[in-house]
């Protein structure tokens, strides 16, 4: 109500060059045709690629490392002592602002205070030390690993309440049926996480679509610049230099990316 | 023998993964209560240590962005902005869940689909907007943004919630006579305060935590709210890793106070609000 007139109004203004007059498209084959958006000059080598392929890079990185971690801990902890104050620690950056999470990264990984740097130094391997937020062959997997760091209490959470609601009778079944903890893994625990999973999946991709604030100030406190830039911050660098259009064509495009992922999932849930 | 094996290998990895998750905190807590001296060849080196609240006190009274500024400002704007949309969205939700009406499954899935929009779909629409009627750059204006786009998803879980409560008390009260309203005051209200408490946390800790909008909205300094300012301490000469670590501190205390207390609250709300919507 509040928000769908400013969306249409959005979507209204990407067809409008700057003056005004109904231009169609073509904002759209300028803005995406750019190498802000798609370049492929960098591949294979290294950033940057274009926001969008860093995007992709975030989900397609991002995404199966949280799940994973959050998974295997969320069973590793159903049998540990003190596993509430472990689910707090890696909580914690669920709670922490993202941009602190992107000072704590710059921090992390920087060139001479970073703890990287110094555990790589008392393994040897000290002339890889650098700031590595501040190159472009590896800001981006830095964020990313940082992104990772931040994120994975979210899996971690929903996949043990998850757990939770799966009956013990289920195991004790299987137990005596003789299976192998594998075996009860792959036909019980998994299948029955299904939904949480899907859920998971899908937050955990729209953040990594409309992740903006992580990435803005670790450029802002000295990154590579383009080597980091997603779409929402490509959104932001026009918004800011006035180009109105042009930042509306992309916040829709990213719009489009959102809907289709978040339109998939309630398409699944109406069918359960 | 062999049980016991795979026990410790658990909590050896367990705990392991809480000490990794720990250690960039650790070190900006380290970092914040050293001189930058000290921390030279990192906050692992304890050869000399001399913790002092200077940084923090260097923070919160910068000459430029002082953080308490900061921080008073986004009191002002994250109390409004969680009580408000809160208020709006209770009485919405209760309709979604007790009355039906024609457009309601639309209505219903339109919402759904706006909580998955990026908030940089509406920033220019809004943005200009707030600069006709006078709004931009104001506490009021990025209040009402902050509860406008906090709505949908409160409705919703509000409403998920309402539909799990028994109607029969209702009924039952209906029945002795009293108005909708009535019901909703003394009755529904006061069953609904555990989910009432998981929206404030959350919405709290989104508006306080937020950056986007604040980006947006909040031009001068002076106004800037707390999470605006901090990237400005990093330094004008030399990248100032203690000062940046205070501020990140500072920034950080509420939301995580906040987890600490409420965190049941926090985690049932997360978990109800993505599981069960």
């Amino acid at each position: 109500m509040f928000v769908i007139f400013p969306v249409l109004q959005t979507l209204y203004i990407s067809f409008l060059s700057p003056s005004g007059e109904f231009v169609g498209l073509e904002n759209y084959y300028d803005v995406l045709g750019s190498k802000d958006i798609v370049n492929l000059e960098g591949f294979p080598k290294y950033p940057p690629l274009g926001a969008m392929i860093h995007n992709l890079i975030w989900i397609a990185i991002h995404l199966p490392l949280s799940l994973f971690a959050g998974l295997a801990l969320a069973i590793i902890l159903r049998d540990v002592k003190g596993a509430s104050v472990v689910k707090s620690v890696i909580f914690l950056g669920m709670v922490t602002p993202l941009i602190v999470g992107g000072i704590m990264l710059r921090f992390t990984f920087d060139g001479q205070v970073g703890i990287l740097n110094g555990f790589l130094n008392f393994l040897g391997f000290g002339e890889l030390a650098r700031t590595w937020t501040a190159y472009p062959e590896t800001a981006l997997f830095a964020e990313v690993f940082g992104g990772v760091w931040l994120w994975t209490g979210f899996s971690m959470i929903l996949y043990s309440a998850g757990l939770a609601t799966i009956p013990k009778d289920y195991y004790e079944a299987a137990k005596i049926d003789g299976a192998s903890p594998f075996r009860t893994f792959f036909r019980i625990t998994l299948p029955l996480l299904k939904p949480v999973t899907l859920v998971i999946v899908t937050m955990t991709v729209l953040w990594e679509l409309k992740i903006f604030d992580l990435v803005y100030i670790v450029n802002k406190v000295g990154g590579p610049g383009k080597s980091t830039t997603v779409l929402a911050l490509e959104m932001w660098s026009r918004f800011v230099y006035r180009y109105y259009n042009e930042a509306a064509v992309i916040a829709t495009f990213l719009t489009l990316l959102t809907l289709v992922v978040a339109v998939g999932m309630t398409r699944y849930m109406v069918k359960k | 023998m062999k049980l016991k094996k795979s026990t410790i290998i658990i909590h050896a990895i367990a705990w392991a993964s809480a000490l990794l998750w720990i250690i960039p905190l650790l070190g900006t807590l380290m970092a914040s209560i050293r001189p930058y001296s000290e921390i030279l060849h990192g906050w692992w080196d304890f050869a000399e240590f001399n913790p002092s609240l200077d940084n923090f006190l260097r923070a919160l009274f910068d000459p430029d962005f002082p953080l308490a500024r900061g921080l008073l400002n986004s009191l002002l704007v994250a109390i409004p902005a969680t009580i408000i949309p809160m208020l709006i969205a209770s009485l919405a939700g209760y309709g979604f869940a007790r009355w039906s009406f024609p457009l309601k499954t639309y209505l219903f899935l339109t919402l759904v689909l706006l909580m998955s929009i990026p908030q940089q779909m509406i920033a220019v629409p809004i943005y200009r907007i707030l600069l006709d009627i006078g709004l931009i750059d104001t506490f009021v204006g990025l209040i009402l943004v902050h509860s406008a786009w906090g709505l949908p998803w409160i409705i919703l879980f509000m409403r998920n919630y309402f539909s799990t409560l028994p109607i029969e008390v209702e009924e039952a009260a209906r029945v002795d006579g009293a108005s909708d309203f009535k019901i909703f005051y003394k009755i529904v209200i006061p069953m609904t305060l555990p989910a009432l408490a998981s929206v404030a946390v959350l919405q709290f800790m989104w508006v306080w935590n937020d950056f986007f909008l604040a980006l947006l909205i909040i031009g001068t300094s002076e106004n800037y709210l707390v999470t605006q300012r901090l990237p400005y301490l990093k330094g004008v000469y030399h990248f100032d890793h203690s000062l940046l670590a205070a501020g990140s501190m500072i920034v950080t205390v509420i939301p995580m106070l906040l987890f600490v207390v409420l965190q049941k609250y926090y985690i049932k709300g997360m978990i109800g609000w993505t599981v069960k919507g």
